[in-house]
């Protein structure tokens, strides 16, 4: 679909230009002429709303830097000062943290959106694999960044997380003491995970480079999971996906601005608030929301090395997706049996959430929620290695539509007619 | 190493769900829900009362400063628009009253004849100073408990406002039958165990306010929880009145996008 280039260049610059650093003409064809599916809908506006979080994510974190002291003894004050004392730090500040979250949501609906219409499926397998190395590293960069303001659930945290590396025989316990720098987590540690947590984002900014080389090879799947056959299936980049992606930016960037001018904390844990004491461990040691579900399967599983090998497990199985779905058809419009496996997924996912968000020990309706968590994250296995296997076999999917645009205009309109003016 | 084994125990325990299991108590002393104060700071639109807080200031320097350091705060701060708004001259009085840390004497003396340590009049630039000169301090004064600096209470407690006010608001009830208050420890059950090493700090016309105002137990609290609100938050007035402008511009931003995305679209369909 990339095809042929269409650029014209039309000054002497330009010409002169094309020639050395055709710069103009990847823009051209990759944001403008690019053929995009006309039937894309508002789930498939999260990749441009990522890439603005991971610009503004970037854009405050500098300035956030430039105030910040990695220092154990300063760091909590610091952060402190950012929102008292900095012109606007309450903003930057507040920004940064809601758009951690905001950056989860996105790419959360983004991931489940990829799951629902098939999109990881032959020619797009690269696309999905590179987009699990994206999510790992925005939880690498997202837990080492929870690390810095020094609270208390920021060392906590930090200690919970990187104590799992001892359960690893033989030597967990140096490689938890190599992460540390030192016999636990401290000054060293706070320093080594500032400077990562200001390199991720930019390699981040790479891969996501490479995310979308590798988009504009096959081009988009859509949501009726079928190949674009003929011009008339496509519309432009440029001014149809522009003006759609700018509309659905501006929703978001509402929902993002009612946190932060209205409930910054929303998201926090109020234990944050105080500074991080090595002598007094909090009563219960929560995750940030985003990294919830796979915390539930840690806590779910009595064994510390079986349950850091599931909860690392659940996340490398997202690279084999494209090879464990067996169904021929890519959209689950047209799959009744595995759109039904996707909602109880989706459900599962949730469940998973909340019971990591609640205390080990906790009941409802009479009910261990660790039960809860046991089962949902069961089926979270079963999902993909069973599940999908088996019902892209013994599915018989509905009838496919001939063409996208068939699809959206109807019959009359599948008869070749000249794509609309430009 | 001590700290090495406990983080590793919690991790371990965390995982195996070892912490789940503790002795079952006759009596649940987890905390009452807060009582639901309302305060003027809610909603959107809400924004600090100027008396309460400068009576909650008031409160606060005549009877929490006594235990209770609020660090992050500054004089400054006290006459900064979104704040008590103090005028520069009573903040000079406020800081000039209070006593600092002073440096060096230009002898080199860090101590008085007294062997006292050097101490200055404060000014607008000094954060507020601290009760003790140390933890150790504090917890000496205090029958071993330490005193949390209240910069953040508000916002470093589940249930904020509501919390602060019910703790200091919670005093002076009977226990239930069969609770046990701990002995050099009150009662208090919105404080999670119900046993609080704070004694009761407020009293009726515990302070004199200069506005008249009556000063109830209740009235008190309330004012000193809308003060040290705005110290762990004194941007919010700010921060409220930006979103506002904020959501009206992308309000018509959306609308004006929409209306381009579907004139864009119109030739499609």
């Amino acid at each position: 679909m990339s095809g042929p280039s269409t650029y014209n260049p039309k000054s002497g610059f330009e010409r002169w230009l094309d020639a050395r650093l055709p710069l103009p003409r990847l823009m051209h064809d990759t944001m403008q002429t690019f053929p995009t599916p006309r039937n894309l809908n508002i789930w498939y506006t999260f990749g441009g709303i990522l890439t603005f979080c991971l610009g503004i994510q970037i854009l405050t974190g500098v300035v956030l830097a430039m105030h910040y002291v990695a220092n154990a003894g300063l760091a909590f004050d610091s952060v402190e000062s950012i929102m008292r004392d900095v012109n606007y730090g309450w903003l930057m500040r507040y920004m940064h943290a809601n758009g951690a979250s905001m950056f989860f949501l996105a790419v959360y609906i983004h991931m489940f959106r990829g799951l629902y219409y098939g999109s990881y499926k032959a020619p797009r397998e690269l696309i999905w694999i590179i987009g699990v190395l994206i999510y790992l590293l925005m939880m690498a960069t997202a837990f080492f960044g929870y690390v810095l303001p020094w609270g208390q659930m920021s060392f906590w945290g930090a200690t919970v997380i990187t104590n799992l590396f001892t359960a690893i025989p033989v030597v967990g316990h140096s490689i938890a003491t190599w992460l540390w720098g030192d016999f636990s987590v401290g000054d060293a540690t706070l320093n080594r995970f500032f400077s990562l947590h200001y390199l991720l984002p930019f390699i981040i900014a790479g891969v996501v480079g490479l995310h979308i080389w590798a988009l504009h090879v096959p081009g988009n799947n859509n949501p009726l999971g079928i190949d674009v056959k003929s011009p008339q299936d496509t519309v432009p980049f440029h001014p149809y996906y522009t003006v759609k992606d700018a509309f659905y930016l501006v929703l978001f960037i509402i929902l993002f601005a009612g946190f932060v001018f209205y409930a910054p904390n929303f998201f926090g844990n109020p234990d944050n608030y105080q500074q991080a004491n090595p002598l007094v461990t909090p009563p219960d040691i929560v995750p940030e929301w985003y990294l919830l579900p796979f915390y539930a399967m840690l806590r779910s599983i009595p064994n510390k090395l079986i349950g850091v090998l599931v909860m690392g497990g659940a996340i490398v199985t997202l690279v084999f997706i494209p090879w464990l779905d067996t169904s021929r058809v890519r959209s689950c419009r047209f799959r009744p049996l595995m759109k039904q496996f996707f909602w109880a997924f989706l459900v599962a996912s949730v469940l998973l959430g909340y019971c990591g968000a609640q205390s080990v020990d906790a009941a409802r309706f009479g009910i261990p929620l660790v039960w809860v968590a046991r089962l949902a994250s069961l089926y979270y296995y079963a999902f993909f290695w069973l599940i999908m296997p088996i019902v892209g076999l013994i599915e018989t999917p509905k009838k496919l539509p001939a063409s996208i645009a068939q699809s959206v205009l109807g019959d009359s309109a599948a008869a070749p007619s000249p794509l609309p003016a430009e | 190493m001590r700290l090495t084994k406990l983080s590793l125990s919690l991790a371990l325990g965390l995982s195996s769900g070892l912490l789940a299991s503790t002795a079952a108590f006759a009596l649940d002393t987890t905390a009452l829900a807060p009582k639901d104060e309302k305060f003027s700071f809610e909603g959107p639109f809400g924004t600090y009362d100027r008396g309460a807080l400068q009576r909650g200031y008031q409160v606060y320097k005549e009877v929490c400063s006594a235990c209770h350091a609020v660090n992050h705060l500054a004089f400054h701060n006290l006459t900064e628009a979104g704040g008590p708004e103090f005028t520069e001259a009573q903040g000079r009085a406020l800081a000039a009253a209070a006593k600092v840390p002073a440096d060096p004497n230009d002898k080199g003396e860090t101590v008085d004849d007294k062997g006292a340590p050097l101490m200055r009049s404060g000014t607008l630039a000094d954060h507020f100073p601290s009760p003790f000169p140390n933890e150790q301090a504090a917890r000496a004064n205090n029958g071993g408990a330490l005193p949390p600096d209240l910069s953040m209470v508000v916002k470093a407690r589940e249930g904020g406002p509501q919390y602060v006010y019910s703790i200091l608001t919670g005093f002076h009830q009977t226990p239930p039958a069969g609770f046990k208050v701990t002995a050099n420890k009150y009662y208090n059950p919105y404080f999670g165990g119900w046993n609080i090493s704070m004694p009761p700090p407020l009293a009726a016309n515990s302070v004199t306010y200069s506005d008249g105002t009556k000063a109830s137990v209740e009235q008190e609290a309330h004012d000193v929880v809308t003060f040290l609100t705005w110290a762990g938050e004194p941007k919010m007035e700010e921060r409220k009145r930006m979103g506002f402008g904020v959501m009206v511009f992308l309000i018509g931003l959306a609308g004006i996008l929409f209306a381009a995305y579907r004139k864009v679209w119109k030739d499609l369909h």
